[in-house]
């Protein structure tokens, strides 16, 4: 089948995520020639050389100044008209901000099928079938397209491995995208205060619950994800008690991660934190509670005061990582 | 103005979601329907809106079955005036694509100026209707909207995005909004409201009724069945021993056994 993979960029960066899509892509594409990606934004055309050797014999490039901030519809546009000019049966993201924006506006434009936020994924007819978390993890979908001529395809970050083709020449061929309406303008994109990853793409994360008691204590999970390069979580108890700010909230009313490692520390395991954080591989739990429920889903525990415990991990990792 | 809030039905989170047996289907027993977290910002935001015009209407919308009407109503008993259910009887197995056809049927047929709905639905977490039914109306949409100021028929709207960026756009009306939770605080439902709530006008129509054929609205995305999450196996919980030795425990198999540091 043919698949086009939208490679997402910010500020002129390739995200790491578009690596997993592009490395699921080659996968169901089979060959370099059914693979192409698409790049969206001002100067992308320089980037196209960044993904030779990802599985994409062509890179489509849709670069104009009109693109240089985030636009859905100049954004919607640039991708459409790649699948214009590649006609491809699968259109393949990520489940990101961005991905969520542009996917669905396909497909409603293409009256094609969509299917977001996959864990898995295989190829099935011109379509594809695979699961999908739902009910905050409470139960997996087997899902699938069903006979729609174009498929929009967006899967779930840091679940899929990203491992290079070592084939594709990623050719640039530009495109244009067709200009917006003006109905809705991009003034402004404000800068985050982190320059860590972020929750979402982390494959560490430290997280503090309402344990903390306020936000200066924070200062101790700080210590220790710069040692190990980890994000700070939090959960909403945190959030609402405003020890810690929104965009670090995670489970279901927050963000969904999927880090290597997940510390979590005073959190009970509230079934909605647990929503956003449950398929992490590894998951470390630090509560005085010896029955809180976030001991029944870590992989390592210790039952005691974060307190004593936190800055005793800082320590042992700071040796450890020496 | 008028303003309509869309709403979707469900379960509430604290729900146990149990499979049938042959895995097709979620049983119904058990579980308890309670207004999409998301869409509680979504009506606050159109009854805002309304309070600060000082005239509309609030519409509040859901395409469903029988037991969404209790939650429209609730949306009513939170200062909503006018209820609408359009029933999916025959079309539960709808994709978002169908359900997104059938709500811009409806959009259209009240020639809304404004709408609402929450950012995501905590069922299928798709986010995906609001935007389809504003490309099909041919208008903008911003989806997790933490921060909404109209002036005349422009919106100034902040959306938040990775990293903790914040993307912040001007956008013309008629358009959609989906709500974030930091946008603002639902208010209850005040006892007369509840009282007044019962008696406010609702409509109960089909797809037809909003001039959807339903012949246009076959899934293209299916959920074959479920299956539970595979259990994790037991994990390593160490107590009542010295903190130090516990942490160091921990931190070789994070080294050693996990690999992960
Ligand atoms: C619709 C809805 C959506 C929600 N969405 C989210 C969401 O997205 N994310 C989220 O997190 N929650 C969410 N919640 C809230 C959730 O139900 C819980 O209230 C919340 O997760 C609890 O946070 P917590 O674990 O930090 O606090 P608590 O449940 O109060 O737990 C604190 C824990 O800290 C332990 N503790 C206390 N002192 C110490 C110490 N010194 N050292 C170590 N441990 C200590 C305690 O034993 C306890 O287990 C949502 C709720 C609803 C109804």
């Amino acid at each position: 089948m043919k698949v086009l993979v939208f490679v997402e960029q910010r500020d002129g960066k390739i995200k790491s995520s578009a690596h997993e899509a592009l490395t699921v892509g080659f996968k169901l594409a089979g060959s370099s020639a059914n693979l192409a990606a698409v790049l969206v934004g001002q100067g992308v055309a320089g980037l196209s050389g960044q993904l030779a050797g990802w599985g994409a014999d062509t890179v489509y490039t849709a670069d104009s100044a009109d693109l240089s901030l985030y636009n859905i519809q100049g954004y919607s546009n640039g991708v459409e008209a790649a699948i214009k000019a590649f006609s491809p049966d699968v259109v393949l993201g990520v489940a990101s901000p961005m991905g969520r924006d542009v996917f669905p506006r396909l497909a409603a434009r293409m009256d094609g099928a969509i299917l977001t936020d996959l864990t898995s994924i295989e190829a099935a007819g011109n379509g594809v079938q695979g699961t999908k978390p739902m009910y905050s993890g409470k139960c997996i979908a087997d899902v699938a397209t069903d006979g729609a001529k174009i498929s929009f395809v967006t899967i779930r970050q840091n679940v899929f491995p990203s491992s290079k083709a070592e084939s594709g020449n990623a050719t640039a061929t530009p495109v244009t995208a067709a200009a917006g309406d003006g109905k809705i303008k991009t003034i402004e994109i404000r800068k985050g205060k982190s320059a860590k990853p972020d929750l979402t793409e982390a494959s560490l994360i430290i997280s503090g619950g309402r344990a903390m008691g306020n936000s200066e204590n924070f200062k101790i999970l700080a210590d220790c994800a710069d040692v190990i390069g980890a994000t700070i979580g939090a959960s909403r108890a945190a959030v609402d008690s405003g020890y810690a700010t929104h965009d670090m909230q995670v489970g279901q009313t927050g963000k969904t991660v999927n880090p290597n490692l997940y510390i979590a520390c005073g959190i009970s395991g509230s079934i909605q934190h647990m929503a956003g954080m449950r398929t992490s591989k590894v998951i470390v739990a630090v509560n005085t509670d010896k029955d809180a429920p976030i001991f029944g889903v870590a992989s390592y525990g210790i039952v005691g005061d974060l307190f004593k415990v936190v800055p005793l991990l800082t320590e042992q990792f700071k040796t450890l990582l020496k | 103005m008028k303003i309509l809030v869309l709403i979707k039905q469900t379960p509430d989170t604290e729900s146990k979601i149990r499979l049938s047996g042959d895995g097709k289907s979620i049983e119904q027993g058990d579980i308890k329907y309670i207004i999409n977290p998301y869409d509680e910002f979504a009506i606050e935001e159109g009854l805002k809106l309304k309070e600060k015009l000082g005239s509309g209407e609030v519409v509040i919308a859901s395409f469903g079955g029988e037991t969404a009407k209790e939650l429209i109503v609730k949306g009513l008993a939170m200062g909503g005036d006018r209820g609408l259910l359009i029933s999916n009887a025959g079309l539960e197995g709808a994709d978002s694509l169908a359900i997104a056809k059938v709500l811009t049927g409806a959009i259209k047929a009240e020639k809304a100026d404004v709408v609402f709905c929450g950012k995501q639905a905590i069922d299928d977490d798709n986010m995906h209707v609001g935007t389809m039914a504003a490309e099909m109306l041919g208008w903008p949409h911003v989806n997790v909207v933490t921060k909404f100021d109209l002036n005349g028929t422009t919106a100034r709207v902040e959306r938040e995005v990775e990293g903790g960026k914040v993307e912040v756009y001007d956008v013309t009306l008629p358009a959609i909004f989906g709500a974030h939770k930091s946008l603002n605080t639902p208010r209850y439902a005040s006892l007369p409201g509840i009282m007044k709530a019962k008696k406010k006008p609702f409509d109960l129509k089909t797809p037809g009724d909003v001039g959807v054929d339903p012949s246009t609205l076959k899934a293209k995305a299916v959920i074959k069945g479920y299956k539970y999450p595979p259990e994790k196996p037991k994990g390593q919980i160490f107590a009542g021993e010295p903190v130090e030795v516990m942490v160091e425990k921990v931190v070789k198999l994070l080294r050693q056994e996990a690999k992960v540091i």
